[in-house]
């Protein structure tokens, strides 16, 4: 079964990262439905998501870079991972879908990264909520942790409820 | 000014040690040129024509002694002995070797200095008014905001992957220092009837290949709500600013396709649902916070003087070239018997915005032994010493005389920006210094040139446009001509506020026929000029033809 890093939140705030064995198949339009919890374009999820979900398995929703998050807002309870595609690194739309994802749909189950993601992203991302990630440059676990925790403080405040540096000068 | 606090100084030095680990990687092989190409390109390393060019930070212009020091420290130990000016405030060193960048961005560190966000498709660095704090023209000291978002925009999480380059310009005074209509978004600080502060807001002007005048979004945006507004604009650049082609990724192109209302509608429709009182509010910041940054910026202490300074008088009757360096390169304080000095990186024959180890050295001494420790850079690239008493001001002129740095030009013809240029560059196409040395030296006569006046010559060596010659009042633009170096010239730009794009002249000139062309331009204006007209306001009256008609009669 192919893995990913997942980040979970403790009730303290505390992230941790652990690298998870990964349920979801990720299935392309013209492939066949395979049994299971699968992982499928929003084209896709828009002509049969209701189908999927009444089958009592988990449904996931791959989001294009161009595709907007808000045509999810109604499903979103029902979905369990919106995958966010990188096509390359340098196309950042998926950190301003992360963050409405979190910030405005209330969205509450997985945001995974996926495409070229590489950890020099690994910060912007968890900043911007996501929590879940399919790395394409071989980094670990380990060098997640270390890529998340290089900087002691941030000076924004955004989706991980980290305390922006002017939070932490007013206490 | 303001100082780094502890949090400001750990952001650096972990900034620093994960370049560090990075450039370690690279140098052991575990990483190719081509995956180390994004991680530099974050702290602002290039690699140029001959070597590394490391651009270092420097925000809103402002920079005190030690800073000044500590960069020809670096000039003299890492680079060539010179360190070169930008037109976005900036400080480049272009002779670098990658193994020296760890050690150099830590000594840059321990004077609160960095190379973060200095290129990348991201908020770069913000530039502001060099005469902030000194000029009795401006609403409110623009420095306080352009160091609020110095910190927002540093590592932002969501906009640090934009389609392209994003820059930020800041002024308070009408006349405006910053080319802030140029910019990816412009503000000028603004008072309501009420007394209230707040913006002005222009989004999407800019250079390069299309040249735009940034449209006003907003003619007055509460102070209070400046991060909330700037999050909606990137945000809607974010998601919708072109990423098939990187020339038209800039969001002046996005903002012409959609035109200004559409723009505006869809900037003002996200504001509102990050507003204050909405789950999504919290971007703006804490008036505690802006009181603490605002508090760091105080007003100096100023002496009581008079406003005629006989010392200051006295040297000007004596002493003619004293007496010129104050017509052009002093300009009015906001508080009596002092100084704004301007010093003028452009002296002829030189590298336009290059200055020595030496005479960054010279500068710091003169800063701190009459400038209240202040520096500025202006976007013109030059160097301001604001605050200096007029009784000092013979005092600070014989030194810089004495290294080099007394040339008194600003805003004359020889005050060109050019950009670094086939020399240097691996994007141009033509040389853009060599041009600058040739008009400079050509207009050498210093009573010549005080005679043209204010005239603005800007020089790119190939479309992007660096060298800002689309808000030339004379704009030369180097293009190739199967191989050839030629030079297309454009008249009545202005990145002022009174901001244009330049007309086109005609064809190009090969680089033989530039200096004469230019000559051939400022005779005809000289004759077409009616009282007190600037070069620009003539070419305004007249438009181009006579300008045309002189110069290609002349080439033909």
């Amino acid at each position: 079964m192919p893995t990913f890093i997942r980040l979970a939140q403790s009730e303290e705030g505390e992230g941790a990262f652990s690298l998870a064995e990964d349920p979801f198949t990720n299935v392309t339009d013209d492939e066949a439905l395979p049994p299971g919890d699968v992982i499928v374009s929003l084209t896709r999820f828009q002509a049969d998501g209701e189908a999927l979900l009444s089958e009592g398995r988990k449904v996931g929703v791959r989001v294009a870079s161009g595709e907007e998050v808000e045509a999810l807002a109604y499903d979103l309870p029902q979905i369990a991972v919106v995958a966010l595609e990188f096509p390359k690194y340098r196309d950042g739309r998926a950190y301003t879908s992360a963050r409405l994802l979190s910030d405005r749909l209330n969205f509450k189950g997985e945001v995974r990264a996926v495409g070229d993601v590489l950890r020099m992203q690994a910060g912007f991302m968890v900043r911007c909520g996501f929590n879940a990630f399919e790395p394409a440059d071989g980094s670990t676990v380990e060098d997640w942790e270390r890529a998340t925790q290089r900087f002691r403080h941030v000076y924004q405040r955004s989706s991980d409820g980290r305390p922006a540096a002017y939070a932490e000068r007013g206490e | 000014m303001y100082r780094y606090d502890t949090i400001d100084k750990q952001m650096l030095a972990d900034r620093s040690a994960e370049f560090r680990e990075q450039v370690s990687r690279r140098l052991a092989g575990d990483i190719t040129e081509d995956q180390f190409k994004m991680l530099r390109l974050m702290n602002g390393l290039y690699l140029q024509l001959h070597a590394y060019m490391l651009r270092v930070a420097i925000p809103y212009g402002s920079l005190n002694p030690t800073q000044l020091r500590k960069l020809a420290w670096i000039a003299r130990t890492y680079d060539k002995g010179y360190g070169h000016f930008t037109t976005r405030q900036n400080l480049q060193f272009h002779w670098i070797k990658l193994a020296d960048t760890p050690d150099i961005l830590d000594h840059l560190a321990s004077v609160d200095m960095h190379a973060i966000q200095t290129s990348g498709n991201c908020i770069r660095n913000i530039t502001a008014d060099p005469y902030a704090g000194a000029t009795a023209e401006e609403i409110d000291d623009p420095r306080v905001w352009a160091e609020a978002m110095r910190q927002w925009s540093t590592l932002h999480p969501e906009f640090s992957f934009l389609p392209r380059k994003f820059k930020i310009a800041i002024t308070a005074a009408p006349k405006d220092r910053t080319a802030a209509k140029v910019h990816d978004v412009g503000l000028v600080v603004r008072r309501a009837r009420d007394g209230q502060m707040g913006f002005e807001v222009m989004v999407g002007g800019g250079m390069g290949r299309t040249p735009y005048i940034g449209p006003t979004i907003r003619e007055f945006l509460p102070a209070n709500r400046l991060f909330s507004y700037l999050e909606a604009i990137l945000r809607v650049y974010n998601r919708h600013g072109r990423r098939d082609n990187s020339y038209k990724a800039r969001i002046k192109i996005l903002v012409a396709a959609l035109g200004r209302e559409e723009f505006t509608r869809q900037v003002e429709a996200e504001w509102e649902k990050v507003g204050p009182n909405t789950a999504e509010g919290g971007v703006d910041l804490p008036d505690t916070e802006l009181a603490r940054i605002r508090g760091a910026f105080a007003p100096m202490t100023f002496d009581a003087l008079p406003a005629v300074s006989e010392r200051y008088e006295r040297a000007k009757a004596a002493d003619p070239a004293f007496a010129r360096f104050v017509r052009n390169n002093i300009k009015p304080h906001k508080k009596a018997g002092y100084g704004i000095v301007e010093i003028s990186l452009k002296t002829v024959g030189e590298t336009p915005g290059d200055a020595s180890a030496e005479q960054m050295d010279a500068v710091a001494d003169l800063a701190e032994r009459y400038g209240q420790d202040d520096i500025r850079v202006t976007h013109e690239q030059n160097l301001v010493l604001p605050h200096v008493r007029l009784d000092d001001i013979p005092a600070v002129f014989a030194r810089l005389q004495a290294t080099g740095l007394a040339s008194a030009n600003i805003n004359l013809i020889s005050d060109i920006i050019a950009c670094p240029g086939l020399d240097y560059c691996a994007l141009a196409n033509a040389r853009s210094i060599s041009v600058a040395q040739h008009i400079a030296g050509r207009f050498a006569d210093a009573e010549r040139a005080e005679r043209v006046g204010e005239l603005k010559i800007k020089i790119s060596g190939c479309i992007n446009a660096c060298g800002h010659h689309h808000v030339g009042h004379i704009g030369i633009l180097g293009v190739d001509k199967k191989g050839e170096e030629f030079y297309q010239l454009t008249l009545g730009g202005s990145g002022a506020e009174d901001a244009a794009v330049g007309t086109a002249l005609g064809p190009a000139l090969p680089y033989d026929k530039v200096v004469d062309a230019v000559d051939t331009l400022v005779e005809t204006y000289l004759r077409e000029r009616q009282d007190g007209e600037r070069f620009l306001d003539t070419f305004r009256r007249t438009g181009v033809a006579p300008f045309k008609e002189a110069v290609y009669a002349d080439v033909h």
